[in-house]
């Protein structure tokens, strides 16, 4: 409540500030303007505290719609009542309602940036969502497989249940936690292994690793969705199964990281695709902010992501 | 089940994952005792199960809901097809949709991990209906994001599949319904109002009697003088054909192409 009537009134004082060159005019038409605006401010106020309750119910987006259109309305309407008291000081109608729905939108604009960046537990929080993701299908899958091995091949079984056990750990390490990327590239070597032993030989990968210091730092889980991610839609899908291609290279300052599944001529299913594209995106926001990116390259017969990292020590902006 | 103890259960076993068909297996032989049974094939997905379901007699279908090229969903929804067709049992591993549908329907499945006592369970109980069509349109849109991949129809009593990509157009006639590939035509016994919305996205409503495919489309071309029976006439790729097109779908049909 406050903010609103010093932003307002801030707003207001800036436009008496463009209108008039001089200081001691500033304030006189500072007043002035005060008289009109106040009355739209303390009545649209009064009006939105109202109307609170049934604003939050609505998503965000039609909420802020609504409190615009709500100021249009009472602006419109005392400006029709100052008219017909005579006071109006010249200028038509919309002039005076877009005036005031500009500085609605302004304020709303800085709430909504303002509470995304004070709430560091929320970043925290919304790692940790991000971070626990192994699919259900697979962890499932991955049982029974295992399962049907413990008879004929028991010590294959063991192998693959030490694999499963280390998998899940990483999905619940410390989301804050750098690693090392010798660690992700050895996890998701793992990874592989187990998708390997349901899928049999139609999984086939082929790793390139450029010349590159192992012990550098990474945010966890970095490698093991995109593999997982080209396993699920290019080669699951396949009867013929296909090749999974990583490359991690240095380039300059940059650590790249390249997985690229075949399509097989199929549509990428598109939204089970953008959840785990949104996700590491995300994460790599929270770890680097703008330093980071990820980029997504289709061609008729591959899928191919590719995440960029500073190659630097960096703790998740908080 | 009604068979006699005389004959064992026949058992296709449907995975597209060797180490699950391996464990059904192992299981089924674990419990032959209590219930005889014989695996007769295993498939790595549905159309290599229909392959063998056309030559040999099968009880009992084991499949899998998610396997690529044909997954267990459309499987079952051509198994009706058959001259006998047999129970079918889904596996999964996780599919929460699904399960929620086949507990509602009565529909048989067994989640995987499989168990022992489940599966005997499950072999012993006299065998329900095959899952209507609809319920299994629903979950293959649900499971795959998309219609059939293939349909079938009956010629000479041999199961016919007809990969739904290759479909031209199809076309009511009095009783039946055709679909037209470039090389010749098929009888189906699916209605055009259920073909329209299982395949929305690939064909395009053009008349009361006809869906066209979007791709197949080449043009459109007005009809002379005052045609009772089209407005307009679409122009297909490959085929000398001409289709109908009605009054009411004739702008909205080339407004759609147009925009594509």
């Amino acid at each position: 409540m406050l903010r609103v009537l010093l932003g307002i009134n801030l707003l207001a004082g800036l436009a008496a500030l463009a209108q008039v060159p001089d200081l001691a005019g500033w304030a006189g038409r500072y007043v002035e303007l005060a008289a009109v605006v106040q009355p739209l401010l303390l009545v649209g106020l009064g009006l939105l505290s109202l109307l609170r309750d049934a604003l939050w119910r609505l998503p965000l987006r039609l909420g802020q719609c609504c409190v615009l259109g709500l100021v249009a309305a009472i602006s419109a309407g005392l400006f029709s009542y100052t008219a017909s008291l005579g006071l109006a000081d010249g200028g038509s109608v919309w002039r005076f309602v877009l005036l005031s729905m500009a500085a609605t939108a302004v304020l709303l604009v800085y709430f909504d940036l303002r509470s995304r960046a004070f709430s560091p537990a929320l970043s925290e929080a919304r790692l940790a969502a991000l971070n626990a993701r192994i699919r259900p299908h697979f962890l499932f899958n991955s049982l029974n497989a295992v399962l049907s091995l413990i008879r004929a091949r028991p010590q294959q079984a063991e192998a693959a249940l030490e694999s499963l056990s280390d998998l899940f750990r990483a999905a619940m390490r410390d989301p804050g936690e750098m690693v090392s990327l010798a660690d992700e590239i050895a996890l998701g070597k793992q990874y592989l292994e187990l998708e390997t032993l349901r899928l049999g030989e139609r999984l086939t990968v082929d790793w390139k690793i450029g010349p590159i210091s192992l012990d550098l730092p990474i945010p966890p889980l970095m490698l093991q969705p995109l593999l997982e991610n080209a396993v699920y839609h290019g080669i699951e899908p396949a009867p013929e199964g296909g090749t999974v291609r990583v490359a991690i290279e240095q380039r300059g300052q940059e650590l790249r990281i390249a997985v690229a599944n075949p399509t097989a001529g199929q549509v990428q299913h598109a939204a089970g695709n953008q959840i785990a594209v949104a996700n590491i995106r995300e994460r790599l926001a929270l770890y680097y902010d703008l330093e980071a990116r990820l980029e997504i390259e289709t061609s008729d017969n591959s899928y191919e992501v590719r995440i960029i990292l500073p190659c630097q020590r960096r703790q998740p902006a908080r | 089940m009604s068979t006699p103890p005389a004959s064992p259960l026949k058992i296709l076993i449907v995975d597209d994952e060797p180490l699950a068909r391996d464990r059904l297996r192992a299981l089924l032989s674990d419990i032959v005792g209590q219930l005889p049974s014989e695996v007769v094939g295993e498939a790595g997905n549905g159309l290599a199960a229909l392959d063998i379901l056309r030559d040999t007699p099968v009880d009992v279908v084991l499949a899998d809901i998610r396997m690529p090229g044909m997954d267990g969903i459309e499987l079952a929804s051509h198994l009706g097809r058959l001259e006998k067709p047999p129970a079918v049992i889904f596996t999964t591993a996780y599919d929460n949709y699904a399960v929620q549908a086949f507990d509602l329907n009565a529909v048989d499945y067994l989640l995987k991990p499989v168990r022992t006592q489940r599966l005997l369970a499950a072999l012993q109980k006299v065998p329900g209906a095959l899952p209507d069509s609809a319920l299994l349109t629903g979950l293959g849109h649900e499971i795959r994001g998309s219609g059939r991949t293939h349909l079938s129809c009956h010629e000479r009593g041999r199961l016919l599949l007809v990969p739904v990509g290759e479909v031209l157009y199809f076309k009511a006639d009095l009783k039946y319904v055709t679909a037209r590939t470039m090389e010749r035509e098929y009888l189906l016994d699916d209605t055009l109002a259920h073909l329209e919305t299982e395949f929305a996205e690939r064909f395009l409503r053009l008349h009361r009697a006809v869906l066209v495919a979007k791709l197949a489309l080449a043009g459109f071309e007005k009809a002379a003088g005052d045609d009772a029976e089209a407005y307009g006439w679409a122009l297909l790729r490959g085929v000398p054909e001409k289709l109908p097109v009605s009054r009411r779908l004739w702008v909205p049909a080339k407004a759609l192409i147009k925009n594509s």
